[in-house]
């Protein structure tokens, strides 16, 4: 019998119950065994001071790269867990575009079970929508949900194939999965760097246009709408993206959607001078794109906020800008960059933010937690709210450090993450106040 | 010369960085230097026992010879590494080339690299000189600032005049250079081309779109016409070379046409029969034999100035001493 955790005292917020009050939280055997105004410990309890510090229902990224197996030099599962857990996030989905890709169910267990033996945030496989992601035919995905997988994608590479995103669109759906789509119409600019428009032609640099993205949002949406599967679309990061996106949903069609944290604070001027740090697919964009998407995950037309995780290797990240990889990590900054530029800006209230980091990631995908309701899984997420710190990517539990983010100074941050029950990390600092019974 | 009291700073990169008055400079700069090159004996000791690198990683002869006979010309030590015959295709990184350089204890390096940025990066990883002689489709500044040289040896000055940029603009680090360089110095600019080869968002650098070479014409005093790479037509910019020469061409019966002789630049190597028709190219309105000269000055110029050279004193050093 494990030991019983008392999370006391803490403004506990629990959108999936529309709760905000200080209240006790009582874990026991991996659940949430009570959530009271007042619980009294019982016997063999470590009791944990919450007062003053945020409690919520364990966050959750739907979107990371983990790199193993084949990138271990960037990432390994369980840094990747660990660097979750250090972020504030009880669980993560594992995108497939490893080497070789996931794309089938010995790959997936094998995620799954690494992902159980780091002991840090929960590691929930995502399969490949097509074998080997060549975007050809379908991949096992009866088999790989048995495995572990709670979604499908391409991720990395988008379906180009329609014909494809139909047939995973409708065979998803014995399995109540969705499938997830990085939109992008390859063939408007195979070698785009960066966002189209003035930074771009000034740097010399071949641009993306929105396009890219809108017209494969709109065929997704339109597919989704055609076969009543659940789309789940990546990173969305365009004006229009979100429009249709939150058009298609007034219409009943049956679309989540994603916005990165970048893609909320960030405008293409973060690559100017060439830094490879800002360079991700998609591209940061204009402001008016960034107004939209915070706009967007303001009313709901995104649903969920994902870092898009994507560690490189500092060689990687060190080379001309064409030549250096997409991607920056953000498990480590997601909640400091959120709170203070998202939340403490207005544009979206703290349940909200809880809305969409937890109670929707659960909800679109299919996982346990997202509430703390009792009898429900005991992953929960401790934040304090008014520490002030500076990014510094030196002290990242990731195995990588290409963030944007760095030198940021930031208002809010993860103090402790709970996993089915047990801390699974909690921050070196003098003001995590504990004492045990 | 003291390299740490340079007054362009430690490299250059692009014309972008530059203000109007250090473009002025180096212009006036290369004035005095021009006439080493007509010495019979071509040679001055300004940059004596000073080592300078050649990093070519793309296929260049104008450029490179340029650039190599600017820096015997002022007593350079020099070092010529072009990509094939260099670590580079053994898979070595532009940031361990470069540490690898800087092992040697080296002055200087000019760089022609074929991704956009590659200057700047070096620059801010190397405690040398970094003078970029093309990188990508960013920046090629010592082109634009001998097409100013040129422009400015026939016109008399630059500002006030209205320069048009024809052709393949968004594949070009000239147009971007001339671009920057003309405006600092107070010219009106503008490009001409079909549109699938104007960049996205020109206009937003205060220079004027014309998608008719007939327009440009009327319009300019001063045309520099830019190489059309033949694979722009594999890439589908434009349908073929005949009709881009058909549509876009300068031939001598537009250039008739105008309604005031038109200086024509190019910055070479020419496709003649493309961009440019040999009459034009080989007639009176043409300073393109004139660029090449202005060349070498332009860059003993800013060799000079990198090295710590005061515009000031460019008279003085030409007549033999270090400066």
């Amino acid at each position: 019998m494990s030991e019983k955790l008392l999370l006391k005292g803490g403004r506990v917020l629990d959108p999936s119950q529309d709760l905000d009050g200080v209240r006790d939280i009582l874990l026991a055997d991996g659940m949430v065994a009570a959530l009271g105004e007042q619980i009294d410990a019982p016997e063999d309890t470590r009791i944990i001071d919450c007062a003053g510090l945020l409690v919520t229902p364990g966050l959750i990224d739907v979107h990371v790269h983990l790199r193993e197996p084949g990138g271990e030099h960037k990432e390994t599962i369980a840094s990747g867990a660990r660097a979750a857990a250090a972020g504030g996030f009880t669980a993560v989905c594992a995108m497939p575009n490893t080497d070789p890709a996931m794309d089938d169910p010995a790959s997936v267990g094998f995620v799954a079970a690494e992902g159980r033996r780091a002991q840090a945030a929960r590691v929930y496989p995502v399969g490949c929508i097509s074998v080997g992601r060549s975007g050809e035919r379908l991949a096992p995905v009866g088999e790989m949900v048995d495995a572990g997988a709670v979604a499908i994608t391409d991720d990395g590479s988008p379906v180009t194939n329609s014909l494809l995103m139909r047939l995973a669109l409708e065979y998803a759906q014995s399995f109540g999965i969705p499938v997830a789509d990085h939109p992008e119409d390859l063939s408007l600019s195979p070698a785009g760097q960066m966002n189209e428009g003035l930074v771009a032609t000034r740097l010399g640099l071949k641009g993306k246009p929105n396009a890219m993205e809108d017209i494969h949002i709109l065929r997704d949406i339109m597919l989704a709408e055609l076969t009543g599967g659940h789309l789940h679309l990546q990173h969305v990061s365009t004006r229009f993206g979100v429009e249709s996106i939150r058009q298609a949903k007034s219409r009943g069609v049956h679309v989540t959607a994603e916005a990165s944290p970048h893609h909320l604070v960030l405008t293409e001027d973060a690559v100017d001078g060439y830094r490879t740090e800002a360079k991700m697919n998609p591209p940061l964009r204009a402001q008016t794109d960034v107004d939209a998407v915070r706009a967007g995950l303001a009313d709901g037309a995104l649903d969920i906020i994902a870092t898009d995780h994507a560690p490189h290797h500092y060689d990687e990240k060190e080379a001309a800008f064409e030549d250096a990889p997409n991607g920056i990590v953000g498990l480590e900054t997601a909640v400091g960059i959120v709170l203070t530029r998202v939340v403490n800006e207005g544009v979206i209230d703290l349940a909200t933010m809880v809305e969409r980091m937890s109670c929707q990631p659960a909800r679109a995908f299919g996982l346990p937690g997202g509430t703390l309701a009792e009898g429900s899984v005991g992953d929960v997420s401790v934040l304090d709210l008014d520490a002030q710190w500076t990014v510094d990517a030196a002290a990242f539990l990731s195995k990588s450090r290409n963030t944007p983010f760095a030198g940021w100074v930031l208002q809010g941050a993860p103090v402790r993450t709970i996993v089915g029950g047990k801390t699974v990390w909690e921050a070196a600092r003098e003001d995590v106040r504990e004492d045990a019974t | 010369m003291n390299p740490s009291v340079s007054s362009l700073g430690k490299d250059l990169v692009g014309l972008e960085d530059l203000s109007g008055d250090q473009i002025i400079s180096i212009l006036d700069t290369a004035e005095p230097f021009k006439e080493i090159s007509e010495r019979r004996i071509k040679k001055v000791p300004v940059l004596r026992g000073k080592t300078i690198v050649n990093l070519f990683f793309e296929a260049s002869t104008r450029t490179r010879v340029s650039f190599e006979f600017a820096e015997k010309r002022l007593s350079a030590d020099t070092v010529n590494i072009a990509a094939s015959g260099s670590s580079v295709v053994k898979g070595e990184t532009l940031v361990d080339t470069a540490r690898n350089l800087e092992a040697m204890r080296i002055d200087m390096v000019v760089m022609r690299h074929g991704s956009s940025g590659a200057a700047r990066f070096l620059a801010e990883r190397i405690p040398s000189s970094v003078i970029n002689a093309g990188d990508g489709q960013h920046e090629h500044p010592t082109q634009a600032l001998l097409d100013l040289l040129t422009i400015r040896d026939h016109m008399g000055r630059i500002e006030g005049l209205r320069v048009c940029i024809v052709g393949d603009v968004l594949h070009s680090r000239v147009a971007r250079s001339n671009i920057y360089g003309l405006l600092k110095l107070g010219a009106e600019v503008a490009v001409c081309g079909p549109p699938t080869l104007m960049p996205p968002a020109i206009q937003e650098l205060g220079v004027t779109a014309f998608t008719r070479i007939e327009e440009a014409i009327e319009w300019a005093g001063v045309l520099n016409v830019l190489r059309l790479q033949l694979e722009r037509m594999h890439g589908g910019f434009v349908p073929s070379l005949r009709e881009y020469n058909r549509i876009w061409g300068v031939s001598s019966q537009r250039l008739a046409a105008a309604p005031r002789d038109v200086l024509v630049l190019h910055p070479g190597p020419m496709n003649r029969g493309v961009e440019i028709d040999s009459d034009v190219a080989d007639g009176p309105h043409s300073v393109i034999l004139n660029q090449v000269t202005n060349g070498v000055a332009i860059r003993m110029a800013v060799l000079y100035l990198l090295a710590g050279g005061r515009q000031e004193s460019a008279e003085a050093a030409k007549q033999g001493g270090e400066a």
